[in-house]
């Protein structure tokens, strides 16, 4: 009895509601494709994510179609500076004016390592939650027609430390 | 051994987290009792394999290497 028990409380706290939480906060591309692969990750292991994309983690999710983002001529600056979408994506360190995100990119595809784009839809297939940050969104200009299809709905810092209490955070 | 396969993945080639990602995705349409039958080439795969039907308690009933293919027989809880 004790052991069938024992056996039910330790199937309970396994049933339990796993949930992991990232900050993408860089739009580096070597910082956003862990973020992709944690939480594609995370979500084929059954458990809930969410990830929310604040300041320089939004330009990830510009369409790539779209060059110019922002209404005053400060945020249109910065988008012609700062290219958002997956396939515009800079390196944190050896970029070499592009070359070097190149060279990931062929390194990537020859080890058929999944790009980040791949993943952005697998982690929209998997039920992953993309959140996009209301105030940066504000702030940057980047308005929710620019960025692209299948994110949740854009929430603020209260709603994404409620969802990160009693989760595995990270801060990407 | 003597497990009917319900169905085979080919995942040779793919990097991490492809393997499990895509096995992961192919098991929800399949019923509980089904037994996947993964090919990887992944040397990373043999740990996350381990892990991941840890965390998912599937069943990993086979699991063996030959010239550098993993081969996993999963059987979904």
């Amino acid at each position: 009895m004790t052991t069938e028990l024992a056996t039910a409380a330790t199937e309970l706290v396994e049933e339990e509601d796993h949930r992991l939480v990232i900050f993408a906060w860089s739009g580096d591309l070597d910082k956003i494709w862990p973020t992709l692969i944690l939480s594609t990750t995370a979500a084929a292991m059954g458990w809930s994510v969410t990830v929310f994309f604040t300041f320089w983690g939004l330009f990830p999710l510009v369409r790539n179609d779209v060059r110019i983002t922002g209404e005053n001529w400060m945020q249109k600056m910065m988008s012609m500076m700062n290219r958002g979408g997956t396939e515009h994506l800079k390196l944190s360190k050896m970029n070499f004016a592009g070359a070097g995100p190149k060279m990931m990119r062929k390194l990537a595809h020859d080890h058929k390592v999944a790009d980040p784009q791949e993943l952005l839809e697998m982690a929209k297939d998997m039920g992953v939650r993309l959140v996009p940050c209301q105030m940066t969104m504000d702030l940057l200009g980047l308005d929710r027609a620019s960025l692209i299809d299948g994110l949740d709905e854009p929430a603020g810092a209260t709603t994404a430390l409620l969802d990160a209490d009693g989760a595995t955070t990270l801060f990407i | 051994m003597n497990v009917t396969i319900t169905k085979t993945l080919d995942l040779k080639g793919l990097s991490c987290p492809l393997p499990i990602v895509k096995t992961a995705k192919a098991m929800k349409e399949l019923r509980s009792g089904d037994v996947v039958e993964v090919l990887a080439t992944d040397p990373g795969s043999v740990p996350d394999f381990q892990a991941w039907c840890r965390a998912t308690r599937n069943e990993l009933i086979e699991q063996t290497a030959e010239d550098g293919t993993y081969h996993y027989v999963i059987r979904k809880r």
